[in-house]
């Protein structure tokens, strides 16, 4: 650690922007970004996949409800819903008196809602998608074995649904990555927030953007990567036999 | 849409106004950032009003010409000064080293100390590492007061930045803020004034070290404007003799 | 009901920026997106490198940061090079960029990329026979591309355009935060005046909607349009 200091310090010599507080600075951003980024998509997965089920219901009352949280938070930009989130939770009557106000009063917990709820709509669009297009033949097959809905759910449906939103889902994670962009005007310091701060701080504006432009785009190809090997393993029967 | 607007964006963004250099100082525009109560801020009709803006107009009729305010906000303030946007700042802006690489500054024409300011019932008497471990500083992005934070409690407490110091104040009167470090009269009129919520500065006003809050404020302009700084320094000289700017100085800072 | 504050007029003024911020965008897209796609159809080396750089950097970074990148970065480099031109030449040039030019510049430059996969896409669906079918009628090359090509292609293209437009059309949200008066901005500066942050925004929320809604029964009625021709088969 010493010596990786003293490393930097070196390099960092005659460089009056990338100083060590402002690495640090990117470096805080970095993991402010992933944690938001990581737990909405995950809490907006688990969201999403009941709600993708429950979605396709015959009854009205499940239906709509699900299908109007879709509709509103895919038909609204992000940046409004957090704005509404954040400043919204205030409104609410004594709030700042409850338990809750402890976790609201962090700008992370308003930002993680929105951006889970937000994730929680698209990939519940996602999900139905590909469990609508399971094939017919599945089902009967399915049916004729005498499997209950929920087993036939659990053993055919989903499986094979996910495997089939896996690059469409692919997509979603780098537009959350993109968007999570916005976490910085309600003051949180993210990877974005870091590169405002040493902008406004030194009047640099392409050292300050281009420096986190690399790194977005290297946390872009990651998930990328990430996926293609996923789909390699998950999707290789779908391959043509002849390669 | 207008044909001015389209015409901008037919020549890609750009909109060129080609010219002759001219010595001579002629009509300006001055850019400023609102609202920064009580320096400038908008009347409920939309006027510009403040002291800035006051000084600024009685400075231009000292020096005989004709000035116009352009609103911009701060992120982009110096920049658009150099794309000529306007000619001037002033905008209680602090002179300091980093801002004299970009703009040459006017003598400073008011230099006011910058305050903590808090709720009522805050637990902190006296701002120190001690006492703001752990709690939640507001600063505007950007301005010395950032910097002041950012370097002595950064490592100690959580900085919130924000674009406008009005975004501040409406954190703080959710409760998201502990404790604000703003210049003394923005948080007077915006804080101690207000009727949202019980406030009160926290220790003394604060104007050194000089490192962090320079000279006081300057009105910017680009580097090779030098007549026209010479001309406001004159007649800032002259405001100050004959009694014009106590006049306006008292009506925005009583006293 | 509502109590707006005095503030409806400048909303909708906002509002109406919002839509001439995301139509002239989206003119700059398909352009750029027509130009991408040929570009990577295109035998040229150079050129299909090119726009494969371009396509993925501009996916590959937040657009919220290239458009503080052009924004600011943009303005301060314009401003070097006509500083320059003034030490040297004496030649006095202003060129300002201003947050709607940002604007309609970043977000048209962004989807130009995601409209250059769209066009590419669709190009390559137009069955060739068609084509070679135009050349053996003696049409020229721009006729085949006026009569068969782009007809045929937009029909493909439509989807994807539809849903370009919709994501376009959140995006121009971002403006606000460079200081473009956008519905957004307004909004938000009315909360701050009010203090009353929730109405404004549930508005803007509203109006966002609404436009996203009659978008969506547009481009129904324009793939309709194009889809002559094609019955739908069950």
């Amino acid at each position: 650690m010493e010596s990786l200091t003293t490393w930097l310090k070196n390099l960092l010599a005659d460089n009056s922007i990338f100083t060590l507080q402002t690495l640090s600075f990117y470096g805080e951003g970095l993991a402010n970004t992933v944690q938001l980024v990581f737990l909405s998509l995950i809490i907006g997965l688990l969201l999403a996949i009941p709600l993708a089920i429950a979605r396709g219901s015959k009854r009205a009352w499940i239906r709509l409800p699900i299908f109007f949280y879709c509709y509103v938070f895919r038909g609204t930009p992000l940046l409004v819903q957090l704005y509404l989130i954040y400043y919204g939770v205030v409104f609410v009557e004594g709030i700042q008196d409850t338990w809750l106000w402890v976790i609201l009063e962090e700008p992370f917990v308003p930002a993680l809602i929105a951006f889970t709820l937000n994730t929680g709509a698209y990939t519940t669009e996602i999900f139905r998608g590909a469990i609508k297009s399971t094939p017919r033949g599945e089902i009967e097959a399915a049916r004729a074995y005498g499997m209950s809905w929920s087993l036939m759910l659990r053993r055919i449906v989903l499986p094979s649904a996910f495997r089939r939103a896996l690059p469409a889902y692919g997509n979603e994670v780098i537009f959350m990555l993109h968007a999570s962009a916005i976490a910085s005007v309600v003051t949180i310091m993210d990877l974005t927030g870091a590169a405002r701060f040493v902008y406004a701080r030194f009047y640099a504006p392409f050292d300050a953007f281009l420096f986190v432009a690399a790194i977005y785009l290297c946390l872009t190809f990651g998930i990328i990567y990430l996926f293609r090997h996923l789909e390699k393993r998950l999707l290789a029967h779908l391959k043509p036999a002849s390669g | 849409m207008n044909f001015s607007k389209l015409l901008s964006i037919g020549v890609l963004g750009a909109s060129m106004i080609a010219g002759v250099a001219n010595a001579e100082v002629r009509d300006i525009r001055i850019g400023v950032d609102v609202p920064y109560e009580p320096m400038e801020y908008r009347t409920p009709d939309g006027d510009l009003t403040g002291f800035d803006i006051e000084l600024g107009n009685a400075l231009c009729a000292e020096i005989g010409i004709q000035c116009e305010w352009v609103v911009q906000g701060w992120d982009g303030i110096i920049p658009g000064l150099q794309a000529r946007k306007y000619d001037a700042i002033m905008s209680s802006m602090t002179i300091n080293e980093q801002r004299r690489e970009q703009v040459l500054f006017s003598e400073p024409y008011i230099t006011p100390p910058s305050a903590w300011f808090a709720p009522t019932d805050t637990e902190i008497t006296k701002p120190s590492k001690e006492s703001l471990e752990g709690k939640t500083i507001g600063v505007q992005r950007g301005t010395l007061q950032d910097n002041y934070v950012t370097d002595l409690y950064g490592d100690v407490a959580d900085v919130n930045r924000y674009a406008t110091a009005d975004d501040m104040v409406l954190d703080m009167d959710a409760g998201r803020l502990d404790i604000v470090f703003l210049d003394f009269p923005i948080g007077k009129s915006t804080l101690l004034e207000s009727e949202a919520g019980d406030y009160q500065t926290v220790g003394k006003k604060i104007t050194k070290p000089k490192k962090y809050f320079g000279e006081g404020f300057g009105i910017a302009f680009r580097q090779r404007d030098k007549e026209l700084a010479k001309a406001f320094n004159e007649a800032l000289a002259t405001l100050k003799d004959n009694g014009t700017y106590e006049e306006i100085h008292t009506k925005y800072f009583g006293e | 009901m509502i109590n707006l504050h005095g503030y409806g007029p400048r909303l909708m003024e906002g509002a109406l920026v919002t839509i001439e911020l995301a139509v002239l965008s989206l003119i700059l897209a398909i352009v750029l997106g027509l130009a991408t796609a040929s570009a990577k159809m295109s035998r040229s080396w150079a050129l299909h490198r090119f726009a494969t750089l371009y396509t993925t950097v501009i996916r590959g970074v937040p657009d919220l940061v290239l458009m503080m990148l052009l924004f600011f970065g943009g303005q301060i480099g314009i401003n070097q090079v006509t500083d320059w031109l003034y030490y040297q030449f004496d030649i006095d040039i202003f060129i300002n960029v201003n947050e709607f030019v940002a604007g309609v510049g970043t977000i048209g430059l962004i989807f130009g990329a995601y409209m250059g996969e769209t066009f590419r896409g669709a190009f390559l669906a137009v069955d060739s026979g068609q084509i070679e079918a135009g050349r053996a009628y003696g049409m020229s090359h721009s006729l085949v591309f006026r009569r068969i090509r782009f007809p045929q292609m937009m029909r493909h293209a439509l989807p994807g355009l539809s849903n370009n437009w919709m994501v376009l059309l959140k995006t121009t949200a971002l403006v606000s935060v460079i200081g473009l008066s956008d519905m957004v901005k307004i909004a938000s500066e009315a909360s701050k005046a009010t203090r009353e942050p929730f109405t404004f925004m549930f508005i803007v929320a509203v109006i966002y909607l609404l436009i996203a809604s009659v978008s969506e029964w547009g481009f129904a009625r324009l793939q309709k349009r194009y889809d002559v021709g094609f019955e739908e088969v069950d």
